[in-house]
């Protein structure tokens, strides 16, 4: 257009095009925009868990007794540590990804490779952690025996500590086989049978005056109820149906199997996005060691992929809450 | 905006030298907020179990030092404190507002649920 314009007249150059109110680049504000619609996704995610939960307000897992894993400590009850631990790994993360964006401002190649590379490790041990919580998840520890209702029942000594199945059940004569397509119906097959059958877990629960039942209801202060011998007896007999050892889409030794849906979701769907970001940064990490933006003059991928990452951040700071601390 | 870094955080109450000293200062202050959290939640103190808005005050603590941590997140590590006033807006109000409405309707639904379930209508047991 006509440059002599620019010069006399304000008004009419605000429609004139070219403009950015925001100042923000094209790639940039795509990207912001793009983790909008991403956190409504999360939100709707755990929104939903908050509908089932306060659905079964007054019979929730309590996460404390879900999550006290830490590898390479067995048998001790270390509740939030290992995700306390995975929560700082991410936000140091976010920290050296944040000060790779830095060095890129002030075009510091060798900054930016190494803090890009710490970034891509500290993402790595996030997902390899979570891996390996999936994996304590689903082989699950006590075991327990789910009612024909679908509750679960779980078993405690007198002193209110939880008895693992294992300690106290015998494995008695086992009539059934598990149903494989290869050796019947070529479409009909199941998945791997309980150890125990119920009338095992009932024997050996006779058979220890000590044990109780643990039913998922909480009591006043938030304690999970604990029935009386006479009662346990009696719920184990006419209502037990099905051992369940760890956890599901179907069954949950924990509680509520949305419970456990809901763990497989929200953590895989976020674990789904680190490992999309660990994938970008390896781009992104491979573009600054080829002086692809030392070419360019500018770090703005950096800043870009960053933006993602920190939002990768920021969702884990909302499960982290909402799963492990609420 | 390339240098231009608001060095500022707790409105003016702590300045940094560079915007490196900045993100090492929110990282210690990110890391005491999560250290707090763990330890209320490990050890659950009797005193906040007390109901405040039908909530324990220790859930309460724990979503608001949550909002605490998101907004020194995006505020600093994604560098939304030098955004412009338009950009910011556009996604913190909006997103902010959509999950606040979707919060509200699915949670209200959920006790609403409970109470059905609650007044004896349906047994899962028989």
């Amino acid at each position: 257009m006509s440059t002599t314009v620019v010069t006399t007249e304000t008004g009419g150059k605000t429609w004139g095009g070219g403009n950015e109110p925001l100042k923000a680049s094209y790639g940039k504000m795509m990207m912001w925009f793009f983790i909008v619609s991403d956190a409504l996704t999360f939100s709707g995610f755990l929104a939903a868990y908050g509908f089932s939960r306060f659905k079964f307000i007054d019979a929730w897992p309590i996460a404390d007794e879900v999550f006290t894993h830490v590898p390479f400590l067995h048998g001790q009850e270390l509740p939030m540590i290992y995700v306390a631990f995975m929560t700082f790994v991410l936000i140091m993360s976010s920290v050296t990804m944040v000060l790779a964006v830095d060095a890129g401002h002030h075009l510091n190649k060798a900054k930016v490779t190494l803090y890009m590379f710490l970034t891509i490790i500290g993402g790595l041990i996030f997902v390899g952690s979570q891996a390996w919580e999936w994996a304590t998840f689903i082989k699950g520890d006590f075991g327990a025996v789910e009612t024909k209702g679908g509750n679960i029942l779980q078993f405690v000594d007198a002193e209110g500590h939880r008895v693992a199945l294992k300690d106290f059940v015998v494995a008695g004569e086992h009539d059934r086989v598990q149903q494989e397509r290869k050796n019947g119906l070529w479409f009909v097959g199941e998945g791997s049978l309980p150890s125990y059958t119920v009338e095992d877990v009932i024997h050996g629960f006779e058979a220890n005056d000590n044990l109780l039942i643990r039913t998922q209801e909480l009591t006043e202060d938030g304690q999970k109820t604990v029935l009386t011998r006479a009662e346990s007896l009696n719920q184990l007999k006419t209502n037990g149906k099905l051992v369940v050892e760890g956890a599901n889409l179907q069954h949950n030794e924990y509680g509520s199997p949305l419970f456990a849906d809901f763990f497989f979701f929200i953590t895989g769907f976020h674990g789904f996005h680190v490992f999309s970001g660990v994938v970008l940064n390896i781009i992104i990490f491979f573009n600054v060691v080829l002086g692809t933006y030392e070419k360019r003059k500018s770090y703005e991928m950096v800043e870009k992929v960053g933006l993602y990452w920190h939002f990768v951040d920021l969702v884990w700071v909302f499960v982290f809450t909402f799963f492990y601390l609420v | 905006m390339a240098q231009d870094h608001k060095l500022e955080i707790f409105r003016g109450l702590v300045k940094f030298k560079s915007n490196t000293q900045k993100i090492w200062g929110v990282l210690i202050f990110l890391s005491i907020v999560t250290a707090i959290e763990v330890i209320l939640g490990i050890y659950k103190p009797e005193a906040l179990m007390a109901k405040v808005l039908g909530m324990k005050l220790l859930n309460w603590i724990f979503i608001i030092l949550t909002i605490v941590k998101a907004y020194y997140i995006t505020w600093d590590f994604m560098h939304m404190r030098d955004e412009t006033k338009g950009l910011r807006r556009a996604v913190v109000w909006t997103t902010i507002f959509l999950i606040l409405y979707l919060t509200f309707i699915l949670l209200q639904e959920g006790g609403y649920v409970f109470n059905v379930y609650d007044k004896g209508y349906i047994k899962s047991d028989f």
